[in-house]
């Protein structure tokens, strides 16, 4: 393979994985501080896409002209939006079902991220089909002899990687981390400290939200194309590298999220058989990795009372 | 159970079935929306007042008395519905992918209702017996009475694929297991150029004893359309899976999965086999979606992964939630409804995902156990009649 294509598939490979670790993040939060898995998470991604996309329009309509203001307001505005309706969805679909079996809690979300992605569909104008986002990037490219390195793959690269950071800054470095964490290892005795447990978990999910509504413009921007499914998939993905990575552990998702990532570029590169089964290939490798180990390659520690 | 049947009229029971069928033929009939809704408003008051004044009642323990006349009652009048409309193709054809679907659902309730394991693939099961059907009638002669078997057990052997990661996995990873393969299976047909790619192919007609189930039927002067055919056979598939569930929940099989269900800790501890019927409850599944898949490309002739999307799936696992868990009868409500409400609404046609979705968040809120809930197991039919209480034990 010449090196051209080599650093395609490897710029491409880690902007996956950079991706998929931002899902991945949500997945793991709310599992750590609730113990449920939302499902509609790749669906709020989707949202989250589109809102930019609107307000992209609005701005265009307002004539604000500047690549880069219109940038950071519409990465802002999806990231509030999804943040309130992360929050909204905890609080009105969530919460209420804490005490029910935890299939309930699955299926509502399932099909709230029904709602969300048909909402899409069928509120944005002509949503069942694609809509070109924006190139808001610089779209200059440097050559190193074979080696083509595209600035915008780069900018969205390191901000994906700047993102993760603050995540991890604000879990770890902050008193609204420490509640967090404190709450995720057990919400009860958080609560007897003085953790108000309903306001941490409902900025948990804003907090996951907004970086699910982050991976969905990133994603808007790298591919200039989105659609109303495309957080099915991305959502899988993601709960899958959560998974592999282990359920509860934000490194882990991170982790899990490159190396879904590179499992499915080393799929694409690799198979005979063109890279029209990639996705095919990543499911069977999920499922693969799911028989053989149940609860992710970092497995959750469960006891079971009785 | 004889001192049961005689305690017990069966006239309710027969009552309830005639209105439900001439109800049935009504709402089929009704083309304007405005009727279609006076309809369906009339319905919930019904059911409404027969609640409230003790109607509803003596119905359900008149069911309960006479469960085999009143089976016979309602395949009775699903005939007559099918024969009213034999000259309406679509009307037909609506029968027939209902009644197609409470199989599925039928399944899915093996699966789900009684030994507790998620199937969020139930499209792609369905969707391997449609493709099974068409692969075989396309390239082979395999005579079709044995495509629908073979559709069942092709899907029941590419389940098993599944049986691994799902018996190891539980509750949610278990779920994503199942969405990924259905995922899966849609992308893979997709991009499959041997089965058609997203252009889909075509299914070959059904043929019994030299006689093709595509052509118009003609008994001296009387006409019908091809569907008739096809529903019949699909009242044929359903009656023969409702049966095999009513057997099986009223067996020590159905007594084991129900276990499993409800604490897989405590039944292992009595001794139950905790794989091998969670491998059962999944494979039987299987069969019959896959089954009910198999006549199902018959009847819609052409297929393509679209009609297998996730979003499918999901209004199977819908119309079990709906129904009521573990419910047959409230599964055959639901398909019902989720089948005809879309078609006869043109309205709702392309709001059906969202709004079933809608629905089931709802339920699943308000009245977490469906809206027809599963009842206590009457062993013997007049059993449930004496004990009129559905609450405690399941």
């Amino acid at each position: 393979m010449d090196i051209t294509l080599f650093g395609q598939y490897l710029i491409n490979g880690l902007m996956l994985g950079v991706m998929y670790g931002l899902v991945a993040v949500g997945f793991t939060l709310f599992f750590g501080v609730l113990d449920v898995i939302k499902f509609s998470h790749g669906d709020v991604l989707t949202v989250g896409a589109f809102t930019a996309f609107a307000t992209f329009l609005a701005l265009k309509a307002m004539q604000v002209a500047s690549p880069w203001l219109q940038l950071v307001i519409i990465s802002f505005v999806a990231m509030m939006a999804m943040a309130l309706l992360g929050a909204l969805i905890a609080k009105y679909l969530v919460l209420p079902l804490r005490t029910a079996p935890a299939l309930n809690t699955l299926l509502i979300t399932l099909m709230l991220g029904t709602v969300l992605r048909e909402g899409v569909r069928l509120i944005f104008p002509d949503g069942s089909n694609p809509k070109p986002f924006p190139r808001l990037l610089p779209s200059d490219a440097y050559t190193f002899g074979a080696f083509t390195l595209r600035v915008d793959s780069m900018i969205l690269l390191l901000s994906g990687l700047a993102m993760i950071v603050a995540v991890h800054l604000i879990i770890n470095r902050t008193k609204l981390g420490l509640a967090i964490r404190a709450v995720a290892q057990d919400g009860e005795t958080a609560m007897t400290m003085g953790v108000n447990f309903t306001a941490v978990v409902l900025i948990t999910f804003a907090i996951g939200s907004a970086v699910a509504a982050f991976a969905g413009v990133m994603n808007g921007l790298y591919y200039n194309e989105i659609n109303f499914g495309m957080g099915l998939l991305l959502g899988v993905f993601g709960f899958s590298a959560a998974v592999v990575g282990g359920l509860g552990n934000i490194y882990g998702a991170i982790l899990g999220g490159f190396l879904f990532a590179g499992l499915q570029t080393i799929g694409a590169v690799a198979l005979p058989f063109a890279s029209a089964y990639k996705d095919v290939f990543a499911l069977a490798v999920l499922i693969a990795i799911m028989a053989w180990r149940p609860t992710g390659l970092i497995a959750e520690k469960t006891s079971e009372r009785v | 159970m004889t001192v049961a049947l005689k305690s017990q009229s069966s006239l309710p029971a027969l009552i309830f079935a005639a209105l439900a069928t001439l109800y049935g033929i009504v709402f089929l009939t009704a083309e304007r929306e405005r009727a279609l809704g006076a309809l369906l408003i009339g319905a919930a008051v019904a059911v409404v007042l027969a609640a409230r004044f003790g109607v509803a009642e003596r119905v359900r323990q008149s069911i309960g008395a006479n469960e085999r006349t009143f089976d016979i009652a309602v395949i009775v009048g699903v005939l007559v519905t099918a024969l009213w409309f034999h000259h309406e193709h679509f009307i037909l054809l609506m029968m027939a992918t209902s009644l197609l679907l409470m199989v599925a659902a039928l399944g899915l309730t093996v699966q789900f209702g009684y030994a507790g394991v998620l199937n969020f693939a139930g499209a792609a099961f369905l969707g391997i017996g449609c493709y099974t059907a068409a692969v075989l009638t396309n390239f082979t002669s395999v005579p079709p009475l044995l495509i629908l078997p073979l559709g069942g057990l092709i899907a029941a052997a590419i389940g098993s694929i599944l049986i691994l990661p799902v018996l190891r996995t539980r509750g949610h990873y278990a779920a994503v297991v199942t969405i990924a393969f259905g995922i899966l299976f849609k992308t893979f047909i997709e991009v499959n150029d041997a089965v058609g790619g997203p252009q889909g192919m075509r299914v070959g007609s059904f043929t019994l004893f030299g006689w093709t189930f595509n052509d118009p039927i003609r008994i001296g002067t009387f006409e019908a359309s091809f569907y008739l055919v096809y529903a019949v056979a699909a009242l044929v598939l359903l009656v023969f899976a409702f049966a095999l569930v009513r057997r099986l929940e009223r067996s020590w099989i159905g007594l084991s999965l129900d276990a499993i269900r409800l604490d897989e800790i405590a039944s292992a501890c009595y001794g139950l086999d905790i794989a091998r019927w969670k491998i059962f409850a999944f494979t039987l599944g299987n069969f019959l979606i896959g089954m009910a898949g198999a006549l199902y490309g018959h009847v819609l002739g052409f297929i393509a992964p679209n009609n297998f999307t996730f979003g499918d799936s999901l209004i199977i696992v819908s119309i079990i939630l709906l129904g009521g868990i573990g419910n047959p009868w409230g599964v055959a409500v639901a398909a019902a409804f989720v089948v005809m409400l879309p078609e006869k609404f043109q309205i709702i046609q392309e709001y059906r995902f969202a709004l079933y979705a809608v629905l089931v968040i709802l339920v699943l809120l308000f009245r977490p156990e469906g809206l027809l809930p599963r009842s206590l197991r009457a062993y013997v039919p007049g059993w449930g009649a004496r004990e009129s209480s559905p609450e405690g034990t399941r």
